[in-house]
């Protein structure tokens, strides 16, 4: 890679550092590049959400960003959200309330609903579809999904 | 699904990033927010030989209120805006139209400069600027120009922007108090670029309307000023066969194209429809 770039970055919690090209994509670069890959892969253009992570504590879709933009930012991926093997209560909601069933989007909504119940911690549940709908499910689960963001933003306040 | 080979430069400094665009030639591209650019990359439908990044450029990124206008760093996000205390007190037309812009994990990303300088015509930021009468800043080599909304929008993705300029601020007149205003949108779901939008605004003056400010979105291949339909209220009121008149007449205004996602019909009977709501709401938020 005779144009390759140096990427340093913190993901969760632990700083990183990998060589790519500056047209690779963010998402690749987690999970060719860190072995990160409990994020997702999509549609790569923007509209499925599977990927999203968060970058300096917001949501963000990384198939449509570039690695080298992360550069000095901190990043927290699905891999980070258990802490010490214990699910965040996202995740605890998420298998109470059948939040999930093939598993593919899951990354993506979690995070996508991280970000919402750190900027509205008291969803209504308007708000809560109007925020999910960032993330696409195929598997129809959108009512359990539903129910656990409710149920998760009661355990975190 | 991967971005062509192109050069990458984050310039520290706008100079730097104008410096960078001479050089290129017409063939880079500026990457705001990234929200529209990345995915053209990513299909390859863009194959621009320099990207030139904008994020790493702190000073563009601001909100401020001066002259009578709210002004706006071009690399200023979304989100930023949608929990700004300033643009929902000085311009709420704002605030409203950006819960519809895109997604929560995109308006993290997305700008208001990136939005308008792009110029897709179903997006909400372009609508607004037009309804307000807004004004963009342009910086080239040979300096400064500040550019009206109405001579901004060229048609479909193309702005009167020169290739070796980069918008730097936008700048919407601060809304009067009393003022109501309203976005209504129609789109297949919440988040998805508009079919049709209509922006409104409208100061009443007792029982008459002072004025009143109508734009589009989705009904063509720029945003429309709805101007003769303004022109209704502020000679008959904000009564309801008024609005009614003005809702017709915004149908009358504008020349939408069929396309995969709605006939030209479907858009005009939309913007009637659109246009009639906005107002109605927009009546119920002013006071006089």
């Amino acid at each position: 890679m005779p144009d390759a770039v140096t990427v340093r970055l913190t993901v969760n919690g632990v700083a990183r550092e990998g060589r790519c090209e500056p047209r690779k994509l963010f998402v690749d670069f987690l999970r060719e590049d860190l072995g990160l890959t409990g994020t997702h892969v999509g549609c790569e253009h923007g509209v499925c959400g599977a990927c999203t992570i968060l970058i300096d504590g917001e949501a963000a879709r990384s198939c449509i960003m570039l690695a080298v933009q992360a550069d000095g930012a901190e990043i927290l991926t699905i891999e980070g959200l258990a802490q010490n093997g214990k699910l965040h209560p996202l995740q605890e909601a998420f298998r109470e309330h059948h939040g999930l069933q093939c598993g593919f989007c899951t990354p993506g909504m979690l995070m996508t609903a991280l970000d919402l119940l750190r900027t509205n911690p008291s969803p209504t549940e308007a708000e809560i579809r109007e925020g999910i709908s960032a993330v696409l499910c195929r598997c129809t689960g959108y009512h359990g999904i539903i129910r656990a963001v409710e149920a998760a933003a009661r355990a975190m306040r | 699904m991967k971005p062509p080979k192109f050069d990458y430069h984050a310039p520290a400094s706008l100079d730097e990033a104008l410096a960078l665009l001479r050089r290129y030639g017409g063939d880079a591209k500026v990457l705001a927010g990234g929200q529209s650019l990345m995915p053209l990359l990513n299909f390859r439908l863009s194959r621009p030989a320099a990207l030139v990044d904008l994020n790493r450029i702190p000073s563009l990124a601001y909100i401020e209120e001066r002259d009578g206008q709210v002004r706006f760093g071009a690399m200023t996000r979304q989100r930023t805006i949608e929990f700004s205390p300033l643009v929902a007190r000085r311009v709420p037309l704002l605030r409203e139209a950006t819960k519809w812009v895109g997604h929560l994990p995109i308006r993290t990303r997305g700008t208001i400069g990136g939005s308008i300088a792009h110029a897709d015509p179903s997006a909400e930021y372009p609508a607004v600027l037009t309804a307000l009468d807004g004004e963009v800043v342009a910086r080239g080599p040979k300096g400064e120009r500040v550019v009206r909304a109405r001579d901004f929008f060229v048609t479909y993705l193309t702005t009167s922007l020169e290739a070796d300029e980069i918008l730097v601020e936008v700048r919407l007149p601060a809304t009067p108090a009393g003022a109501g205003w309203a976005l209504e949108e129609f789109a297949r779901r919440h988040g998805d670029f508009a079919i049709v939008a209509i922006a409104a605004l409208v100061v009443r003056d007792g029982a008459r309307c002072g004025a009143a400010r109508l734009a589009t979105a989705g009904a063509g291949p720029v945003p429309v000023r709805l101007r003769a339909a303004e022109e209704i209220l502020e000679r008959d009121g904000l009564t309801d066969a008024a609005i009614d008149a003005a809702a017709r007449r915004a149908a009358e205004l504008v020349s939408p194209d069929s396309d995969i996602h709605a006939s030209a019909d479907y858009r005009r009977h939309l913007t009637t429809v659109l246009t009639r709501r906005a107002l109605t709401r927009a009546r119920t938020v002013a006071h006089a």
